[in-house]
């Protein structure tokens, strides 16, 4: 089934659940239904779950796709060291979060949805992800320069024809080039 | 302005129609709900939340209705077959049928989200007046169905049951949180991010539409959202309902009856249903069909099947039972009509395909052939492919099977000039079709066709050593990389320089551009197509084609 990284599905899902969280917790507080205190409960929750489920991890294999400004999010996450960088604890963290969304109906949605993503986090924990965080790269792209760029050339062009550049032997310092090799005439 | 219109006129008068059914259904069931003399009593409990969440749903079936149609692709590869007389723009529509599924899933979960925001509402205030929260009327409206020969409006019976029984102990409640969970599931697997890199999971997720149609159908059956009946002698609502305390006793206000309306979605949903069933079971009878494979070069998989038949720049899905039970991959096919064999140039992209190319055990089930754009190839003057790297393999086929009408003079070949770009990163994917290219530019020259073919090769990732190479051999006649007598270009192809070669030598022609390759692309060529193109119906005029899988 090729190499799943469960963790992003489970980012997908967590940050759709924190979501739906926080607008059915909405709903519940401005039609001021019966126990609007959950609803209240599931407005802060969604907005942290949202928080924290916004920067997308580094994937392990191929090309990470950041979410749009997320960077000043993965610094805050990233501050937090292991809490978030464990799959074990998140999974744990939002089947907690979950728990109290399931006492009014209008947030009933948020906290399944919420459970299905602590699940699949488990499972991404099971099998060994974690966060890391996608930070910008450092320019060491381009290759140092030789030394040579400080020596430009002696005799550039236009230059007369080869017969007339060639050493001769009566001025041989007043030649254009060296060689490099001591040259030896053939015996 | 007018080259806009020509080449995306008819997708956004397609959406403009769509649009408007949506928000005339919305609109005409709103004011069904909010002003219909049935619902008073039910307005009087509930509010406008009512309207609110039965227009949605009106929407709902109208789009569930939809969704089904894009993905059933072999009824719109008939359609497309039953269109040859029609034109091409209109075919060209049924290219984008993923586009417009997901522009319909979108308008799906909006709206179940208004409904849903709705109906908790609903579920509050029919709590509310059940316990007596609300004014005289609404309790009483509550009350009605305790005893015998009533029926009851509010689904709410007892004292007891809170909004949340309410819900999952009606079918109505019950069916709905299966569904919407199903359809929450299948959007977050279906992202770009997770469709792109772990195809699986988008697809085996996406057959929880299975659970979303089957609760669809069944969502009304409780028929929990109730109009008044007529009873005899009439309830007159606008009358009635300042005297509570007579009804039954009066002579003109009789206990007002309820029932709730007949279930429809099914209606709307039945017809694609069927069809998308009848599509599945198509593909499972190809899947059965055995095929041969004939013994060729390893990258290069021909097949031959009974009464297979296919067209240029057409894909099929292959599957490989030793490989993987359940996955279908899709793959152009390179061979052309005229041959008695069809192949696919297999390239090395994942865990199937490796697999697939080092197994000597192919046993394989072929499902297809589909259509796409570069069918239209021959109907335009003159064409313009554009190939990147591995989206070369549609032209393969179109190439092929150029060469071979041409020999025979086929008649429906319109095609009197093609210019064909291969942008390529690197030089060892030329091999397979750097030979085509060879034989084609072979042929043509012996038979006086030289102007024919037009190519030009671009190699998108040289270095400095491969620029050394070719500078030193320059003043050979054939070049370095591919052998072809055409040079190969580095660096992209400047598209204005291009566009303005195609116009100048083709004054009055319709040209036709086809593009297999990334979005990116695709973009820069769309928006060259329209800038190149003249409103003067006389002067040159470009149609943009894209390949997408």
């Amino acid at each position: 089934m090729g190499k799943i990284e469960w963790a992003m599905w489970a980012n997908e899902q967590a940050l759709a659940s924190g979501l739906i969280l926080l607008t059915g917790g909405i709903v519940g507080v401005a039609g001021q239904f019966r126990d609007w205190q959950f609803a209240a409960y599931a407005v802060a929750a969604g907005v942290f779950v949202c928080l924290l489920e916004y920067p997308r991890g580094k994937r392990n294999k191929g090309t990470s796709v950041e979410r749009t400004g997320q960077y000043c999010f993965t610094v805050c996450v990233k501050s937090f060291g292991p809490l978030t960088r464990n799959y074990y604890v998140r999974a744990f963290i939002h089947a907690g979060i979950c728990v109290p969304g399931g006492f009014m109906l209008a947030t009933i949605l948020g906290c399944v949805c919420l459970g299905i993503a602590s699940l699949i986090y488990l499972a991404a924990a099971i099998r060994g992800e974690h966060w890391e965080p996608i930070l910008p790269r450092k320019d060491s792209a381009r290759k140092p320069v030789a030394d040579s760029i400080n020596r430009p050339p002696q005799n550039p062009p236009p230059r007369p024809p080869a017969e007339m550049r060639r050493k001769r032997a009566e001025d041989l310092e007043g030649a254009a080039y060296v060689n490099p090799i001591p040259v030896t005439a053939n015996e | 302005m007018g080259n806009w219109i020509i080449n995306h006129g008819l997708t956004y008068f397609i959406l403009v129609v769509w649009m408007a059914i949506n928000t005339f259904l919305f609109v005409w069931f709103y004011f069904l709900y909010d002003l219909g003399d049935r619902f008073i009593y039910t307005r009087h409990i509930l509010g406008s939340a009512l309207s609110w969440a039965r227009a949605p749903a009106a929407v709902l079936n109208f789009n569930c209705m939809l969704i089904l149609l894009p993905v059933c692709r072999n009824l719109l590869s008939l359609i497309r077959g039953s269109f040859m007389c029609c034109g091409r723009t209109i075919r060209k529509q049924l290219d984008k049928n993923i586009s417009f599924h997901k522009l319909v899933a979108y308008m799906i979960a909006l709206m179940t989200a208004v409904h849903i925001i709705a109906h908790l509402v609903n579920a509050e205030r029919y709590y509310n007046s059940r316990h007596g929260d609300y004014d005289e009327l609404s309790t009483a409206l509550s009350n009605l169905g305790d005893t015998a020969n009533t029926t009851y409006l509010n689904p709410i019976r007892s004292l007891s049951t809170t909004p949340i029984l309410l819900v999952f102990t009606s079918i109505a409640g019950l069916t709905g949180v299966v569904i919407t969970l199903a359809l929450i599931l299948m959007i977050t697997s279906s992202m770009e991010v997770i469709r792109r890199s772990y195809f699986e999971v988008f697809w085996f997720t996406h057959h929880l539409f299975i659970v979303f149609f089957a609760g669809l159908v069944f969502h009304g059956a409780g028929r929990i959202v109730r109009g008044q009946t007529a009873t005899d002698p009439p309830h007159d609502p606008k009358h009635c309902d300042d005297e509570v305390d007579e009804w039954g006793m009066e002579e003109n206000c009789p206990i007002p009856q309820f029932a709730g309306g007949f279930p429809q979605t099914w209606m709307w949903v039945i017809g694609p249903m069927v069809l998308y069933v009848c599509e599945r079971l198509l593909r499972f009878v190809r899947y059965l069909q055995s095929i041969v494979i004939r013994p060729s070069k390893v990258l290069e998989l021909q097949l031959m099947k009974n009464g297979f038949k296919m067209d240029v720049g057409q894909y099929v899905f292959l599957n490989c039972p030793s490989i993987s039970q359940l996955e279908w991959h899709p793959f152009t096919m390179t061979s052309a009509p005229e041959e008695d064999f069809f192949s696919v140039h297999i390239r090395s992209a994942g865990d199937w395909t490796q697999k697939l190319i080092i197994s000597k055990e192919k046993q394989m089930s072929v499902d297809g052939p589909f259509g796409t754009a570069s069918e239209d190839v021959f109907d335009y003057e003159v064409a313009m492919l554009v190939g990147a790297g591995i989206g070369v393999t549609p032209f393969a086929s179109v190439l092929k099977s150029i060469w071979y009408k041409s020999k025979e003079s086929n008649p429906k070949l319109s095609t009197r000039k093609i210019y064909f770009y291969w942008l390529c990163r690197e030089t060892h994917a030329f091999e397979w079709f750097a030979d085509l290219l060879q034989v084609l530019e072979r042929e043509m020259e012996e038979r006086g066709m030289g102007d024919f073919l037009t190519y030009k090769l671009f190699l998108t990732g040289w270095d400095q050593s491969q620029a050394t190479h070719v500078m030193v051999h320059a003043d050979k006649d054939t070049d370095v990389i591919t052998g072809l007598k055409q040079k190969t270009n580095y660096g992209r192809p400047n598209w204005d320089k291009e566009f303005e070669q195609v116009r100048a030598e083709n004054p009055t022609s319709v040209v036709g551009t086809f593009l297999c390759g990334p979005a990116a692309l695709a973009s820069v060529l769309a928006k060259k197509c329209v800038k190149y193109t003249d409103v003067d119906p006389r002067k040159t005029k470009f149609y943009f084609n894209q390949e997408n899988f």
